[in-house]
């Protein structure tokens, strides 16, 4: 049997599309080991968030309500989910591997005396055992990690993993975690977050992206690809190396270090398709490539290519794709 | 300030695919005569320790744990400039865990001398696992920072430039810390210069073994790891690229479109 324990995040009521995929593989796993799920909520005031939570396939939500979580700090919240923990006893913790996941995941591990195993794909008990798949060697292989202790902490690679799917009526109880936690506690503090404003469509849920590599030589073709990703209402991408070189922001980069994408369309122009980058992108329904190198590991999971060079062709394709989706 | 960067060799992540090859008893990346690079983030990490101390002055050190080969790393971190290095090696820390890393970094770190900074790269290029900055600052009971491309640092405090997924943070820490580094436009590893490189050569770097250390022998080895690698598997990727032909480029261009449009894509 089986109790998992998730960290839940909602944005007003609604669960976030990580949470969802979380309480999804915690139900699938729970069912198949006629276990339970918890979730530890740390937003104050969110009974209705909680009830949510609860719809989708919680058996019980922990609501770990402090004013020192109001914002993330990691110090604050791997206090706050050992504490959650100690109450909810879980065999296995889940939490999206995110920004806050995986700071967070290792230090709960370290502290509750757990397994870790990171950026996972699939879930299922075997016997006794709970084995987890994730990529290794930057996404040329997938591995197959067994926990036989537990108990065992686990983040979860975003848009891998199917969502969980409401069930109306459903039953479960929220009960309060009383946490202590004290000021002095939080080490490290947030002076200022910048957020980028997205044009357009969202990279990470797009159904097209249009991705620019080192190929690209520089920052100015990029607004080409942008016209592309407008033209096919979908968002730009880019690998590691233009990101690198200054050309386009960090929350672009689609890759290891980056997003994780799976469009219907994946373009890359100028990409060569090192490993790094593979990993970010390789579940993408269509992956066509465009790059002057014949022998680019792009083309080894390209299904549509064309050698040759992006500023000989681009414009012309991006003329009759405009010409296919408005004529 | 003194600023420690571990860094973890490891074989070039980049090789073609036809040459990656796993041994189905370790269940690892079989090496053959393929070329060891110190892995990529880790190299943006010692640039962000160089540009460091380029502004306040100090020294930097590299900690490496690895094989004695390993040794190669630390002498190539030294040709970039730095100051000192250790290797940690040890057959007994073969398939040690992140947590048993992490106390084996952790005790290294301690007798080496506080540092004021510790820097590792967000992820290995091998394994992947991203655990090891947030296990070590609980082993050193210090506060962590993770995807950070940029530091500045006076007075016992840093600011970090944390990236997350819509932009990024401006954290201010405490020092000491650990910080893991991503790569961003500001820190490009340099290149050697040749002085450095001759200078690296003559530098005593030590190796140390568990016992020098006095780690606890039940956190190393595969036997001692929380979760077994039950299996890797390189999945079957045929090569089924369908390549638009023409007699120009905007040829191409047009067939590519017009088949994306067959295909219901766009």
């Amino acid at each position: 049997m089986a109790d998992i324990l998730i960290l839940a995040h909602g944005q007003g009521e609604v669960p976030t599309p990580s949470t969802l995929e979380l309480l999804g593989a915690a139900r699938r796993l729970a069912d198949a080991t006629r276990g339970r799920v918890q979730a530890a909520l740390l937003q104050a005031n969110q009974s209705g968030l909680a009830a949510r939570l609860i719809a989708f396939g919680a058996d019980r939500v922990l609501r770990a309500e402090h004013p020192l979580l109001a914002e993330y700090q990691g110090d604050a919240y791997v206090a706050a989910l050992t504490q959650a923990a100690a109450q909810a006893a879980p065999e296995v913790m889940l939490l999206a591997d995110d920004s806050c996941g995986r700071e967070v995941a290792p230090r709960l591990a370290h502290r509750l005396g757990a397994g870790i195993v990171t950026e996972v794909l699939g879930i299922e008990a075997e016997g006794a055992a709970i084995l987890f798949r994730r990529q290794m060697y930057g996404g040329r292989t997938i591995a197959t990690f067994a926990a036989e202790r537990f108990p065992v902490v686990a983040t979860l690679k975003p848009r891998m993993l199917a969502p969980a799917e409401q069930q109306p009526g459903r039953a479960g109880e929220q009960i309060a975690v009383a946490l202590r936690l004290e000021p002095s506690l939080l080490r490290t503090r947030v002076l200022r977050k910048v957020t980028e404003e997205v044009r357009g469509v969202k990279l990470e849920t797009a159904k097209v992206v249009v991705s620019g590599g080192r190929g690209l030589k520089g920052p100015e073709p990029f607004k080409q690809l942008e016209a592309l990703a407008a033209l096919l209402k979908g968002a730009v991408g880019a690998s590691r190396a233009a990101v690198d070189a200054g050309w386009v922001p960090a929350s672009w980069q689609v890759g290891q270090t980056g997003k994780t994408v799976s469009p219907d369309l994946y373009i890359a122009v100028g990409i060569s398709g090192a490993t790094q980058h593979l990993a970010g992108m390789t579940s993408s329904r269509t992956v066509v490539a465009i790059n002057t190198d014949p022998d680019a590991p792009i083309f080894k999971v390209a299904h549509l290519g064309i050698v040759g060079d992006f500023r000989a062709i681009l414009p012309k394709f991006i003329e009759k794709c405009r010409e296919l989706t408005q004529g | 300030m003194h600023t420690i960067v571990c860094i973890k060799q490891i074989i070039d992540p980049e090789i073609p695919a036809e040459q990656f090859k796993l041994d189905p008893t370790t269940k690892r990346q079989v090496r053959g005569g393929l070329s060891l690079v110190i892995s990529a983030y880790d190299q943006n990490a010692l640039e962000v320790a160089l540009q460091l101390r380029e502004k306040t002055g100090g020294k930097i050190t590299a900690l490496c744990l690895g094989e004695p080969g390993a040794m190669g790393a630390v002498k190539s971190a030294l040709g970039m400039g730095l100051d000192e290095g250790v290797l940690v090696s040890d057959p007994v820390l073969l398939g040690t865990d992140p947590f048993g890393v992490a106390h084996a970094l952790a005790t290294a770190i301690r007798r080496i001398g506080t540092p004021d900074l510790v820097l590792t790269g967000c992820v290995s290029g091998d394994t992947g696992d991203k655990v090891v900055a947030p296990l070590l600052a609980e082993e050193l009971g210090w506060p962590c920072v993770t995807f950070v491309t940029r530091i500045e640092a006076q007075d016992g405090k840093a600011v970090l430039r944390r990236i997350v997924e819509d932009g990024h943070e401006l954290v201010e820490a405490p020092l000491p810390a650990v910080v893991s580094i991503l790569s961003d436009d500001s820190n490009v590893p340099r290149y050697s210069k040749l002085k450095d490189i001759m200078a690296a050569a003559k530098k005593q770097v030590p190796t140390w073994k568990a016992a020098d250390l006095n780690l606890d022998a039940a956190r190393l080895g595969a036997g001692a790891a929380r979760l077994h690698l039950r299996d890797v598997a390189i999945p079957h990727r045929e090569s089924r690229c369908e390549h638009i032909q023409g007699e120009t480029p905007e040829e191409q261009a047009e067939k590519l479109a017009l088949r994306l449009r067959e295909l219901k894509l766009i």
